[in-house]
């Protein structure tokens, strides 16, 4: 009890001591790997539970928490790695490389509309949250729409702007309350 | 350096791009539902070509072997099924009858696509 009382204490002072100085190079690595690790942990925790619904792609999106908080408090390449090196992880132990693309595509477009959004400065996380899990979604058709040659497949893409949406609320309000009360 | 955003919880702007999607979502749901007529056959495509169709009016079953692994798609009653498929998350077994023009299952880990035609 007391140690762990002095733990976080010291865990506390370390915070603070991030906080005030300028992030430097070798902070910034660790941290990536950090979230990296947390990234994957969460995926992982979440195909434990599968949404089984009659669409697939709809899922939660735990990791996007972690993107959404590099996005703000880290730059854009940090966050690029993040997501990459999480995606390429998590696929190589635990998935199959064959939705590799998919995921890729789904980041990619996830990140580019949110840096964009995060610029304009009048959208709040919950919206960046929001367009990042709908852009996901929509990488992951247009890729799906390459592979197959097939366009129907779009149809599924307005059930996940719905699933899409509500996911994005949850994860956006999530990381307004984990960034008002962590230090990274 | 603080951004502002971070003073309200959920802004008006977000508000309105949250509306706006919901908008497009319904409004393309109910737009394809529109489209949506009975079909007649079933068309099983593998990575954009089609290896083989079966019609919906008569019940049978098609095995596609594939390298990566088998599905077996199923005609019965005028809809159609996947069932038995070796991929591994099995969303196409999961995946509700389908029996409309347009309407497809679709196996990504194998590349198979079955979609109803006219």
């Amino acid at each position: 009890m007391e140690d762990e009382k002095r733990q976080s204490t010291v865990k506390d002072a370390h915070g603070q001591k991030n906080n005030q100085s300028q992030l430097n190079n070798n902070h910034k690595i660790a941290l990536c790997g950090v979230l990296i690790a947390l990234a994957m942990i969460l995926s992982y925790l979440e195909s434990l539970v599968p949404i089984h619904m009659a669409v697939p792609g709809v899922k939660l999106g735990l990791a996007n928490l972690v993107t959404i908080i590099a996005l703000q408090k880290l730059d854009l390449k940090s966050t690029v790695v993040i997501s990459v090196g999480r995606i390429i992880l998590s696929n190589v132990l635990f998935g199959n490389m064959a939705v590799l693309l998919y995921s890729l595509a789904g980041a990619a477009c996830s990140i580019l509309i949110m840096t964009a959004l995060k610029k304009c400065r009048v959208f709040g996380l919950v919206g960046i949250s929001v367009a990042g899990a709908v852009f996901h979604n929509l990488g992951q058709i247009l890729v799906a729409v390459c592979v197959m040659e097939n366009v129907r497949i779009f149809y599924y893409m307005f059930i996940l702007l719905i699933t899409g949406t509500v996911a994005g609320v949850a994860i956006g309000l999530l990381a307004s309350f984990l960034l008002k009360n962590i230090r990274i | 350096m603080e951004p502002k955003q971070e003073h309200k919880l959920i802004s008006h702007a977000d508000i309105l791009l949250i509306v706006g999607i919901l908008i497009l979502a319904v409004a393309g749901l109910f737009a394809w539902k529109k489209l949506e007529t009975p079909g007649a056959y079933v068309d099983i495509m593998i990575d954009g070509d089609s290896v083989k169709t079966l019609r919906l009016d008569q019940d049978a079953s098609y095995e596609v072997k594939q390298q990566v692994g088998v599905n077996t798609v199923v005609v019965q009653d005028g809809s159609v099924t996947v069932q038995d498929a070796d991929c591994p998350d099995k969303i196409c077994e999961k995946h509700r009858a389908i029996s409309q023009t347009g309407e497809t299952i679709i196996c990504l880990p194998h590349k198979l696509v079955v979609e109803i035609k006219e």
